[in-house]
């Protein structure tokens, strides 16, 4: 008999096809590190799917609200959302750039008041999704490599 | 059209329709701007000038335009004498100052700022220059300088000359002669081209803009744009010299140009304007400096809400 590597879960959230090595940065970026919850996180990093390698996260006794998780499209622009209740998939989509990154990516412009010492936090305007191109709201810049940016 | 309590950050903000508008109404301060009729339209108003950062002609002209207008400026020049010394930020300067005033004209070293300062305060910000970012009262006097020198703005060809990648005028500027249809010549050294990104949005915008790195083919233009090279952008001086000395206007260069054509320099200038050409009627900079009052004072007025 196959053994699952990575145990269904019973309630929670499974977010799928993030591309391979890049589940702990989605953690990164859902704020997973700093606010630790009680639940279990699983990870599978490189699991062979249909299309190629990928990585999984399984967050028990959680869901994941859209706004939230719609982050992590910066570096996983074709994860999939799945909201598990009793075993079940209840609600499956894909991950949407948000109109507006906040806090999420730093300018890297140092000359930005935004990497000052003022009382703001980052903030990036969406201007385009497909390619993903976005600009500082206050210095205007493009960053070249967003993925290298993301505080 | 309404521009009461609306903050001015970039020239992006304004359609071509609301900068005509804004360069009518300077058309109308004319007379009060050059001291030949007294007004009261701005009495019992007050503008904080806060200047983070030196300024001659952006800080005296707004400071003018206010007093031309009857009404008051509080403010600082440098921000040596302000509790920013002590470690305050620029957001609780701005919250400080609104509760002073009914407008800000800021100029500040970061790029952002005034976008920054135009969240934290419930009175209109003219943003007087952010750094590397926006400067768009000079692109609207500018503007206005390039339509009294030749009676409109549409229809005119004008060569953008000097440092175009650093010069933040020249970025606005090009940015607003594109929204009014007009063909354009950037021509610099190459180390010091127009970023791509502008150049592309120029295009994209439906105007034809050549790029070019000597002063041989200006004949055909009816404004030359002068900016000012800056030696710290180069690590020789020997090199600074030979560019700076190769974009460099003068009588001999006039002679190649149309008879009519108009100089324009955002001021300081050091060596790229010869001072020969001060007094032919071609050069047109310091009625351009003039120029930045009766600008200002539409902007106050209309920001302020006592025009419409």
């Amino acid at each position: 008999m196959k053994e699952l590597r990575v145990q269904p879960i019973k309630d929670g959230t499974v977010i799928d096809h993030i591309p391979p090595g890049n589940a702990l940065k989605v953690l990164h970026i859902l704020g997973m590190e700093r606010n630790l919850p009680e639940s279990v996180i699983s990870i599978a990093i490189n699991v062979k799917g249909k299309r190629g390698k990928k990585d999984i996260v399984k967050i028990e006794n959680r869901e994941l609200d859209t706004q939230e998780v719609n982050k992590i499209a910066l570096i996983a622009p074709n994860a999939t959302i799945n909201i598990i209740r009793n075993y079940e998939v209840v609600e499956k989509h894909r991950v949407k750039v948000p109109d507006e990154l906040v806090g999420i990516v730093k300018c890297g412009n140092p000359n930005c008041i935004s990497n000052g010492r003022e009382p703001v936090e980052s903030r990036f305007i969406v201007k385009s999704r497909e390619p993903l191109r976005i600009k500082c709201y206050y210095c205007e810049r493009e960053p070249e490599d967003i993925s290298s940016q993301i505080i | 059209m309404n521009f009461k309590g609306r903050d001015v950050i970039s020239i992006k903000d304004f359609s071509r329709k609301e900068i005509l508008h804004v360069l009518d109404v300077a058309e109308r301060m004319l007379p009060i701007a050059e001291g030949k009729e007294k007004s009261d339209l701005l009495h019992g108003y007050i503008m904080a000038s806060l200047f983070f950062e030196p300024s001659t002609r952006t800080r005296l002209s707004f400071e003018a335009a206010m007093k031309r207008l009857g009404g008051n400026v509080i403010g600082f020049a440098r921000p040596g004498t302000t509790s920013l010394k002590k470690g305050e930020t620029m957001a609780d300067t701005i919250r400080t100052a609104e509760s002073y005033c009914d407008v800000i004209v800021m100029r500040h070293p970061q790029e952002g700022s005034a976008r920054l300062a135009a969240d934290f305060a419930s009175v209109p910000i003219i943003n007087g220059g952010d750094g590397a970012g926006h400067h768009p009262t000079q692109c609207l006097l500018d503007l206005f300088t390039i339509k009294r020198e030749k009676g409109k703005i549409e229809g005119n060809s004008v060569a953008l000359i000097g440092d175009l990648k650093y010069g933040r005028t020249v970025h606005s500027l090009a940015y607003a002669l594109a929204l009014f249809g007009i063909d354009m010549k950037f021509i610099s050294p190459p180390e010091l081209q127009m970023p791509k990104e502008v150049v592309e949005e120029c295009r994209e915008m439906g105007v034809e803009i050549n790029i070019e790195n000597s002063l041989d083919d200006i004949g055909d233009m009816d404004v030359l744009y002068v900016t000012r090279i800056q030696k710290e952008r180069f690590p020789d001086p020997e090199e600074y010299s030979r560019v700076a000395g190769s974009y460099r206007i003068d009588r001999k260069l006039l002679e190649k140009a149309k008879k009519d054509v108009t100089i324009m320099h955002p001021l300081p200038r050091v060596d790229e304007i010869s001072p020969e050409l001060d007094s032919t009627p071609n050069a047109a900079y310091f009625r351009q400096t003039f120029n930045g009052v009766p600008v200002r004072m539409a902007l106050l007025a209309l920001v302020l809400g006592v025009v419409e």
